[in-house]
């Protein structure tokens, strides 16, 4: 078991035959996933990394029956992309570009929830299943098949994580990376309630930064309703207020969304709170009481 | 991205939204000029233009009634800096005034827009405490904010602008031009892409007509290039130089007030390493994100920008190579160092792809690098390189 993705799902890539499309496939491809092939529109018939381009999605997930999509689409033609993956049934929806509109992902966000289809992202790494998928831009090699699961707004902070997780012997079930955006398709209350139905995540662990409040309600959502040990670590203590800290959604506004209210919330939840992004594998060790491997 | 209230007032204009008759200007002779074609009854106001809030308090916005004091308003404050609560203490700098007609308000409202990032809809707040903060306002009567979300498929209804204008209190012709007042704002912000908008205080005149005496506008950086007419109103004096200097180079550069420059790659990462830095008791200079490709062209950059802010004592690099190679980016750091003339030490904390071989080439090129591997051995050495 592990969430949203295994061994056996099917992914295509929106975006395929562009530079980063191209490169991440290719390294989706080398850590096992199932990559079926890609979409690029005008390139449908040609053959790219010895995989099928389709010139629609609905045509790509005809011949393949993929069930996920990567996009690595400029920021400008991702919603037209979301909205074509959903037409065609695409269920999980992983974007990686960084930089959309707002406005475009408040307009997406009832169509998602009426289709029912999941979105990642946008500004995001991805999401892997230690040993069995990767869909976008995560490095295979730091993820080590085990028993944490992770779930993170940033993208090298997600990394830290995990190889700290593997360093300990712990190793991942799975790794979201729910992105950086102040509207995300996925938040952490969707991640940590598929962490706590999964037999094999026995211990997880939620990366926050500064802005909005997302870790005040997962913080609630996991006093009400996680029985698994959660380790937590919010970036941005020194973070002026008012500044766009790089993630459009990372900014204290109006007084609010600091990481001193979050460390709070979350230790009033009782979650274990750690002050250094070092102290992640340290902060497992403590909470589970497992031996370091 | 930030707009002048004379900017945000076009745009509502353009919409049908009520904004006094105003002239704005960038010379003392066009602030006589100014006050010449707006003045009624021998006076104006004159209003500093910059971005932020409490100009009145400070001084930038004051009644004038002769084209002399107008001219004096204008030489007193064009090319100076306006300090308020809101800024810092340096100020922002005043390059134009806008003159408006006075106003008689018999009552001052609120009217502001953003996004409820928790429901991912765009809120319409409404108060009968028009003219404060509305932080403050929030604060200490939670109960005088009148709140409406905004059906993205859909947008603003009337019967929502009815809701707020009876909880507002509003009757008669007020009553209808709220409603209608509402509408249009809602249309702003979805059709200029906005994140915030505030009219504060949206006023009733003597005369009985609902006006928007202020006007804030922010829009959505990333929607920009839908907007070019809003992209072409931005103020690049308003920003902080370096900042925006980092910007042109696509690097996302914060400066902080310690002596500790730090380069890293990831937003998430750049904030943990300058958490990291206080953590062990030094003081972070900046936050920047290289991004992941901190090829030597990018990392040059950063080390420019970095070097530009003279508090600077030691530059502390952090980066995770996830897919890029490490030993490209420590040749790149390299290449950097010689190609600035790097004077202060370099502490590099590389992990990832191909570390291993990065630090020896880093620790072999002869210059005042320290390679580490351990993020938190890293940033001792930094903050121990500080104090020597």
């Amino acid at each position: 078991m592990s969430i949203l993705i295994n061994k056996d799902t099917k992914v295509i890539c929106q975006g395929f035959t562009g530079s980063q499309g191209t490169l991440h496939s290719e390294q989706a491809i080398a850590y096992g996933t199932k990559l079926m092939g890609g979409v690029t529109p005008g390139k449908g018939g040609m053959v790219h990394l010895d995989r099928p381009v389709f010139n629609t999605v609905r045509e790509a997930v005809d011949a393949t029956g993929a069930t996920a999509s990567s996009v690595f689409i400029p920021a400008q033609f991702c919603k037209d992309a979301i909205l074509e993956a959903v037409d065609a049934g695409i269920s999980l929806i992983v974007v990686i570009t960084e930089g959309i509109p707002t406005l475009d992902m408040l307009n997406l966000r009832p169509v998602l929830k009426a289709s029912g289809v999941r979105l990642i992202g946008p500004n995001c790494p991805g999401i892997v299943t230690s040993g069995e998928c990767k869909i976008g831009i995560m490095p295979g090699y730091i993820h080590k098949k085990g028993r944490v699961g992770i779930v993170s707004r940033s993208g090298t902070l997600t990394y830290e994580a995990i190889k700290q997780t593997t360093d300990y012997g712990y190793g991942q079930t799975t790794c979201v990376g729910i992105g950086g955006d102040p509207i995300p398709g996925t938040d952490f209350i969707d991640v940590l309630e598929l962490f706590q139905n999964d037999p094999e995540t026995e211990a997880i662990v939620m990366i926050g930064e500064i802005g909005g409040n997302a870790e005040e309600r997962a913080a609630e959502y996991i006093k009400a309703h996680v029985t698994k040990p959660v380790v937590s670590y919010i970036a941005g203590v020194t973070a002026p207020k008012g500044k766009r800290m790089g993630h459009a959604g990372a900014i204290i506004s109006g007084g609010k969304g600091t990481a001193r209210e979050k460390y709070a919330a979350l230790d009033a939840a009782g979650v274990l709170t750690v002050k250094s992004i070092a102290d992640i594998g340290r902060g497992v060790q403590e909470a589970t009481g497992w031996q370091r491997g | 991205m930030n707009l002048h209230e004379y900017q945000a007032k076009s745009l509502f204009a353009k919409y049908g939204l009520p904004v006094p008759k105003g002239s704005v200007t960038s010379t003392a002779e066009g602030a006589a000029r100014c006050f010449e074609e707006i003045a009624v009854n021998g006076s104006a106001v004159a209003k500093c233009q910059i971005h932020a809030g409490g100009r009145g308090k400070a001084g930038g916005v004051q009644v004038v009634r002769s084209k002399d004091e107008a001219r004096n308003f204008a030489t007193r404050w064009l090319g100076s800096s306006l300090v308020t609560f809101q800024t810092n203490s340096k100020g922002q700098p005043v390059n134009r005034i806008l003159f408006e007609e006075c106003q008689k308000p018999v009552r001052e409202l609120y009217l502001g827009a953003t996004i409820d990032r928790s429901i991912g809809r765009v809120v319409v707040m409404a108060s009968t405490k028009g003219g404060m903060e509305i932080e403050k306002v929030a604060a200490e009567t939670p109960e005088l904010i009148f709140r409406e979300i905004i059906d993205p498929t859909n947008g603003a209804q009337p019967y929502q602008g009815r809701e707020l204008a009876f909880r507002l209190g509003l009757t008669g012709d007020v009553f209808k031009q709220f409603v209608s007042l509402f509408i249009r704002f809602c249309r702003i912000y979805h059709e200029c892409d906005c994140s915030l908008m505030e009219v504060n205080p949206l006023v009733i005149t003597d005369e009985g007509k609902l006006l928007c005496l202020d006007a804030k506008m922010n829009v959505d950086n990333n929607a920009l290039y839908r907007q070019p007419e809003i992209k072409d109103m931005r103020d690049f004096s308003q920003e902080p130089e370096i900042e925006a200097r980092a910007m042109s180079n696509n690097l996302n550069y914060v400066a902080l007030d310690g002596n500790i420059g730090c380069m890293v790659n990831g937003a998430g990462l750049a904030m943990g390493t300058m958490d990291l830095i206080k953590l062990h008791g030094g003081e972070p200079a900046n936050f920047l994100d290289v991004g992941g490709s901190a090829t030597r062209d990018r990392v040059v950059k950063a080390f420019e920008i970095i070097l530009s802010d003279t508090k600077v004592k030691v530059i502390f690099v952090n980066i995770f190579g996830g897919i890029v190679r490490c030993d490209l980016i420590a040749e790149g750091i390299i290449g950097a160092v010689e190609e600035v003339g790097l004077k202060i030490p370099v502490v590099v904390r590389l992990e990832g792809n191909g570390a291993e071989k990065g630090r020896e080439l880093l620790s072999a090129s002869g210059f005042d690098i320290t390679a580490c591997n351990d993020l938190t051995e890293a940033v001792k050495a930094a903050v121990a390189a500080v104090k020597e």
